[in-house]
């Protein structure tokens, strides 16, 4: 075979398997013991430990971290947010809850800084992001040709609780917006925060306006399931009093013989385990003890999926060739591992030439310095000698001058004894000459 | 511990840090251990999966056997071959049923692999079988990368393979070495001694020491797995299980009564071997390993090992396949990967990093 392929590689098996299509009920004749099926998984999951993402959108000091607090009966440690952030950001932040043999992992995610804006234009943009980012590193994850999902710490988020502000007249627009952009990444649930400043019947027409409002602009908020018997019936009532108007406090104030969570005015007591006064606990039942579960898995089914296909067709894929389509996704690693390799290489290319012409350079630059060098040799050299002329030239004038001096010195003397011999016989003919004159 | 290999995810600024997550004191009762039943809920209406795959020589005893697992007449009829000659190619016959116990439903698919090792010729025997396991993990993995995935994916995939030892009471086979050398890495395999009523108690202790030691001079990793014990429980649990595997097992849909109570058992002129108990067979051990206990397990074990080893091989190897679908790829590893099976940590939170052959 000229092709590389692996050993062992069957073209065809001789074998014949078929289905039994029709799917008999059998009846067992006896106990088999797989009724401990649904024990087994949970025991499974409860080793794993769950995870839950909470989302709180609303404005500065609505009251998302006094809720979070009062909800989950812990102090989560935060300090309030000022009014003075520049944009909207989002901060998250985990915590291990247990209770009894289960463990929660749960993670709460404030937008810091929404509301507070004078432009409020841009203000749902870090929330979209925020969420699509961590669809994406589930999508990567997914993605991956050697990945571990099972032990995989899930962050997208599974519920988003909008605080809406108890003006008593409608939701603002910025309310509308936001929601509009988030109803298909998320399940909403939305809330009326503060909800001790609005007054019984005040609170009834503006829940129904709310609600109203909501669905005349298409929002889909989250529906509590109805399917299965078990929960449809709270499900069914508690879905009248959407939005829940809840009342958060950890503070506890004593009423009767037992200390309960309220907050206390001067004209009374608003207690938030009081489901006349507030819907607090109606919010606890649906959110945790309810529709955990439901909330997490529409999260997956639903708005992932949703994103999933997004993206996957933003990247290309198609699903109508069923020929095509796992290859197609072998196609793009393949696509995207030869690219990869193609700029690794075209850096080395770059890192490489890049080399040479320093090295060209430096080569370059020492050339220069070697000639300077040279140069500077040279001339010290022809300095050294010009200098050398020069003084020997001297030398050589000196002696000449002192050759013509030793001359002249010799012939001075000699002239001088001359002189003195002259001098001496003039003297004596002087002397003869007188004494002759005598005579 | 065995090492965990975890993935680094691609570091996003914007999500939270697992690692830093405080433990917090709850003051009261919030509700959260609710979503138990939430899951239990959930479970119950989805309804349960598995399958199973019996592999072993004619005459076994392997319809009967899991005609007596499941205690109902699985195999409509007599299992084909008895009567008929052998057929020249191994052929695969799956039944899907469901079935319900107080309230859960499960539905079960049973792959009987009539022909295996009959023919006098047994060379790559364990082909179909292979190829079988692969094209259950294929026809997953396709669905899983749709793009518009459906919510529940059906799962055919092999959770189990048992099979059937021949009680010769000597050591295993080549041919039981050459399959469950290559099984072993494809899915998981729980051998049990067929027709061990053949057997006294002494030949049966004997038989099972030397085919114990036959795995582990073959480096043959049989269910439960030594590297996917999570904690101390599980391993004092599964070491009580390795002990004994291969469970001597014997069949048997038929029932008799015993000191007045009816039970399942063969009748042979020399008394009536009881399925059930335990002093007779170990059947109620094998019983409770695939029903009661593992069940969770084996599936789990299935989605999160073997068939992310098979999807990593076909997604690395997708090259040298030719284009086409139903194309599986049947290369059985190298020596290298014959002694390491991927070491996985199954549903675990503890976070190492480990480095493996990939």
């Amino acid at each position: 075979m000229e092709e590389r392929k692996p050993a062992h590689v069957l073209r065809s098996f001789k074998y014949a398997a078929f289905m039994n299509e029709e799917l008999r009920n059998l009846s067992l004749s006896g106990h088999v013991g797989f009724d401990s099926l649904p024990d087994q998984l949970v025991n499974k999951s409860t080793s794993q430990g769950f995870c839950f993402n909470i989302l709180c959108v609303g404005e500065t000091g609505i009251g998302k971290s006094t809720l979070m607090d009062t909800l989950f009966n812990t102090k989560f440690e935060s300090d309030p947010a000022t009014h003075n952030e520049p944009g909207v950001r989002l901060k998250a932040r985990s915590y291990e809850l247990q209770e009894s043999n289960v463990r929660l992992k749960l993670t709460i995610v404030d937008t810091v800084g929404f509301g507070d804006q004078i432009n409020k234009d841009d203000s749902y943009k870090p929330i979209v992001e925020y969420i699509d980012a961590q669809f994406e590193a589930y999508l990567q994850e997914e993605l991956k040709i050697k990945r571990s999902l099972f032990n995989y710490h899930d962050t997208r988020i599974h519920a988003c609780l909008y605080f809406i502000a108890p003006t008593g007249h409608s939701l603002k627009s910025l309310d509308l917006v936001t929601m509009k952009k988030l109803d298909s990444k998320v399940n909403i649930i939305p809330i009326i925060a503060k909800a001790d400043t609005i007054a019984k019947n005040e609170l009834h027409k503006f829940k129904s306006k709310i609600m109203s409002e909501l669905v005349s602009n298409g929002v889909q908020i989250y529906q509590f399931p109805t399917d299965e018997e078990t929960v449809a019936e709270i499900n069914a009532t508690m879905s009248v009093h959407l939005p829940f108007a809840v009342v958060g406090s950890t503070e506890e104030v004593k009423i009767g013989n037992k200390m309960a969570k309220a907050r206390q005015y001067p004209w009374g007591v608003v207690q938030v385990e009081n489901e006349n006064h507030c819907d607090f606990v109606k919010l606890r039942e649906m959110l945790i003890r309810v529709n955990m579960e439901d909330l997490r898995e529409q999260t997956h089914t639903r708005h992932y999926e949703l994103y999933r296909r997004c993206k996957l067709e933003e990247m290309g894929f198609k699903d109508t060739d069923p020929d095509s389509k796992p290859f197609s996704l072998q196609e793009t690693y393949e696509a995207k591992r030869n690219e990869f390799l193609g700029e690794l290489q075209k850096k080395e290319e770059e890192m490489r030439q890049m080399f040479v012409m320093r090295v060209k350079e430096k080569e370059a630059e020492l050339k220069e310095a070697e000639k300077e060098l040279h140069e500077k040799f040279d001339l010290l050299k022809r300095t050294h000698q010009e200098e050398k002329k020069k003084v020997e030239d001297k030398k050589k004038e000196l002696e000449e001058e002192v050759n013509n001096f030793q001359k002249k010195k010799a012939a001075a003397q000699l002239l001088q004894s001359q002189a003195q011999q002259s001098g001496a016989q003039q003297t004596k003919k002087d002397k003869d000459k007188k004494n002759a004159s005598f005579t | 511990m065995d090492p965990l290999r975890r993935s680094p995810s691609p570091c996003l600024s914007l999500r939270p840090s697992s690692p830093s997550t405080p433990p917090c004191e709850m003051l009261g009762p919030v509700g959260i251990e609710a979503v138990l039943d939430q899951l239990k809920i959930k479970a119950m209406k989805m309804g349960f999966e598995f399958n199973i795959m019996v592999v072993g020589q004619s005459g076994l005893g392997k319809s009967t056997m899991v005609n007596t697992l499941f205690k109902s007449k699985v195999w409509k009829s007599d299992p084909p071959g008895l009567g008929v000659p052998t057929p020249q190619t191994l052929q695969l016959h799956s039944l899907t049923h469901v079935i319900e116990e107080k309230g859960v439903k499960l539905k079960l698919t049973v792959t009987d692999t009539p022909g295996f090792g009959d023919q006098i010729n047994n060379d790559n025997c364990w082909d179909p079988i292979l190829g079988y396991i692969n094209e259950q993990y294929e026809q997953y993995l396709q669905q899983e990368i749709l793009i518009t995935r459906q919510r529940h994916i059906p799962d055919t995939r092999v959770h189990c393979c048992v099979y059937f030892v021949p009680p010769t009471g000597h050591c295993l086979r080549p041919l039981d070495i050459e399959f469950l050398q290559r099984l072993c890495r494809t899915v998981n395999v729980v051998p049990v001694i067929a027709r061990a009523d053949s057997l006294t108690m002494e030949e049966r202790e004997a038989f099972r020491r030397r085919i114990q030691q036959n795995l582990r001079t073959h480096c043959i990793d049989v269910y439960p797995q030594m590297c996917f014990d999570e904690d101390i429980n599980d391993k004092i649990l599964n070491s009580k299980l390795r002990d004994r595997i291969p469970f001597a097992v014997v069949g048997a849909d038929q029932e008799h009564v015993v000191n007045g109570r009816c039970v399942l058992g063969r009748k042979t002129k020399w008394g009536i071997i009881e399925v059930e108990n335990m002093a007779h067979c170990e059947f109620p051990l094998l019983r409770d390993l695939l029903i009661r206990s593992h069940l969770q397990d084996l599936k789990d074990i299935t989605h999160n090992v073997h068939y992310e080893n098979y999807r990593i091989i076909r997604l690395n190897e997708s090259h040298l396949l030719p284009r086409g679908p139903g194309w599986v790829n049947l290369a059985p590893a190298s020596p290298g990967q014959l002694t390491t099976p991927r070491t996985f940590k199954v549903c675990r939170g503890a976070h190492d990093d480990s480095d493996d052959e990939f």
